[in-house]
């Protein structure tokens, strides 16, 4: 369970740059929950899947997982309890170490890393096993190279790896948006097979409005760090992509009246 | 005959140096300026510790465990004191420079009136060699004790290797071999990057301060400046070792830094003999390091040992 409250985050504070990224962010989440987060471009999506990992620390607020406070938490602390899939599918695997290599790093995510051998005889055909089951034939190239794989079985690797010790909490944040339309199929359907298997708890970025709306059992919507919309229970059920777009329509129709309001009131008082 | 083992010799010896560049520059992509002095304050400890009469194994592991004290600062400078990597390093081996001249007493310790590791060498000659002073090589003659020597630092440059080699397969040594690879997966996995970054430099100059504990040794003398041009000298090692195995599996590098600077103390042997001035020496390294460096660029493939892509 992950219990966010008044999470703040400003970048550059003080400077002519200063971005609030997140500003006063409330979310609870309970265990085994699929929450999807949509929002434009800049509304704080990352930055709230950055904060809850630890990549940098809030200026206010408190993050709790499993009953722990872990706001103070350095990020390779809460790596015990986190799994995490980057947009881009490099970030999430060690290129010139092999499959089993990423793996095996993968199976000691959060605990003690000692001198035992890595790849001893029944701990690989336990990671065969597990690449085996995803069903993409790459239980046979398990001493290539990871950066010798295509985007799309990297990007299925580094989901099998996040999911690899069941996490409490697993972060994906936009996983499937720089895949061609075919490995993102491949990514989302394996994603759906890992998180129904394990109950995981779930933090799911999307670009797309099929996935947000089909898939999971709840929906957040962000716009300038705030959460707008939280659509859960029949009504996240019952939920189109047409509807997610005309939530965007109305945003943005109210976001331009701020602005053609505060464009009037510089023209009378400035 | 002699030239040639002699650089053999000082070419294993050497190769330490080239392991510890490899994890410092390759493994951990850290550009560790340390080097210098880690190497001269192996030696400098090593000898002052031989010359206390020290069993000069205990001392040439002091020297060790000394070189990577200094690397441990370096890499604490940088990451708890956010000071630039560049920068701590050439903190610690100005500073170094000092303590290795405290440490001495002097510039210079000379030790040939006392026993070294190089006494086991006489001593595995004897056994080897009997009471023969010459010993015939194919069509040439070498002093055996010479002989002796080369066997003894090709046995200590061997098992270092494949220590280094076999750590490198533990849960602890692939998780540092991922921080040069992607250091952003491997937090996201737990690992604390500053810390193992510590660790890494740690082992790798104390390898680099066992090089200088050894070479003290075998030259007869520590001294102050014995560190100077080492960090090109490793740099050159180990690129030239890249190119000789052509590969990125630890293996294969750590094989390849040992071939990498054998050879290139050979070519060095060689230029030399043909009446290069020893003045230019560094020069010609540097310009050679340079060359290799951007060589690839133009051939666009081939060694990456200074500059890794980073994908942050
Ligand atoms: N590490 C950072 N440093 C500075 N600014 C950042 C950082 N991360 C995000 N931002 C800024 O915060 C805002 C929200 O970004 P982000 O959370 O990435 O948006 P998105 O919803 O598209 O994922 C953007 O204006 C972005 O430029
Ligand atoms: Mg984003």
């Amino acid at each position: 369970m992950l219990e966010v409250t008044g999470i703040r985050k400003t970048f550059f504070a003080g400077t002519p740059n200063e971005v609030r990224a997140l500003q006063g962010v409330d979310l609870k989440i309970e265990p085994g929950s699929w929450v999807n987060v949509i929002g434009t471009n800049g509304s704080g999506k990352s930055t709230l899947l950055n904060a809850v990992a630890g990549a940098f620390y809030v200026d206010e607020g408190r993050i709790r997982l499993d009953g722990t406070d872990i706001t103070r938490w350095p990020e390779h602390r809460r790596a015990k309890l986190i799994g995490r899939v980057f947009q881009d599918p490099f970030s999430g695997t060690a290129p010139t170490m092999t499959i089993a290599e990423n793996l095996a790093l993968a199976s000691r995510r959060g605990q003690v890393r000692g001198l035992t051998f890595a790849l001893k005889g029944p701990r690989k055909n336990e990671l065969r096993d597990r690449v085996a089951a995803m069903g993409l034939g790459l239980e046979n190239r398990l001493d290539n190279p990871i950066g010798t794989l295509s985007g799309g079985q990297r990007q299925s690797l580094t989901l099998l790896m996040s999911a690899l010790i069941r996490p409490s909490l697993l972060l994906l944040d936009e996983h499937t948006a720089a895949l061609d339309p075919k490995s993102a199929d491949q990514v989302i359907r394996l994603t759906q097979q890992f998180i129904e298997r394990d109950q995981l708890t779930t933090l799911m970025v999307t670009h797309s409005m099929p996935q947000a709306a089909f898939l999971g059992d709840r929906v957040i919507m962000m716009d300038r760090g705030r959460v707008v919309h939280d659509i859960s229970g029949p009504d996240k059920k019952r939920l189109r992509p047409e509807d997610l777009l005309s939530k965007f329509e109305e945003l943005r129709r109210a976001n331009q009246l701020d602005e053609s309001a505060a464009e009037m009131l510089r023209a009378q008082y400035v | 005959m002699s030239l040639l083992i002699g650089s053999l010799t000082i070419g294993l010896i050497l190769s330490l140096l080239a392991f510890g560049i490899l994890i410092s520059f390759r493994v951990v992509a850290f550009e560790d300026l340390t080097v210098d002095g880690s190497l001269a304050l192996g030696g400098a400890a090593a000898a002052s510790l031989i010359v206390a009469d020290w069993n000069p194994i205990a001392a040439t592991l002091l020297g060790a465990l000394a070189g990577a004290t200094a690397g441990a600062v370096t890499a604490t400078l940088h990451h708890r004191f956010d000071i630039n990597r560049l920068l701590a390093g050439i903190l610690v081996m100005t500073a170094l420079y000092s303590v290795n001249l405290r440490v001495m007493g002097k510039s210079n310790v000379p030790l040939l009136s006392h026993p070294t590791v190089m006494s086991y060498a006489d001593g595995l000659a004897s056994t080897l060699f009997g009471d023969q002073r010459l010993i015939s090589v194919s069509v040439w003659e070498a002093p055996g004790r010479d002989i002796a020597a080369l066997l003894l630092m090709f046995a200590v440059a061997v098992c270092a290797g494949v220590v280094l080699f076999l750590f490198f397969r533990t849960n602890l040594g692939l998780a540092m071999l991922a921080i040069g690879d992607n250091s952003r997966m491997i937090r996201a996995l737990g690992v604390n990057v500053g810390l193992m970054t510590t660790l890494a430099l740690f082992i790798g100059n104390g390898l680099i301060g066992l090089a200088g504990a050894l070479l003290a040794q075998y030259q007869g003398f520590a001294d102050v400046q014995m560190g100077i041009g080492m960090l090109v000298w490793g740099v050159a090692s180990v690129i030239l070792g890249e190119s000789l195995v052509r590969s990125k599996k630890i293996g294969l590098l750590i094989t390849g830094a040992v071939m990498g600077s054998v050879l290139f103390r050979l070519l060095v042997a060689i230029a030399l003999r043909w009446g290069l001035n020893p003045n230019d020496l560094k020069l010609i390294t540097a310009v050679a390091v340079f060359v290799a460096l951007v060589l690839p660029k133009f051939l666009s493939h081939g060694s990456r040992v200074v500059r890794r892509p980073s994908r942050a």
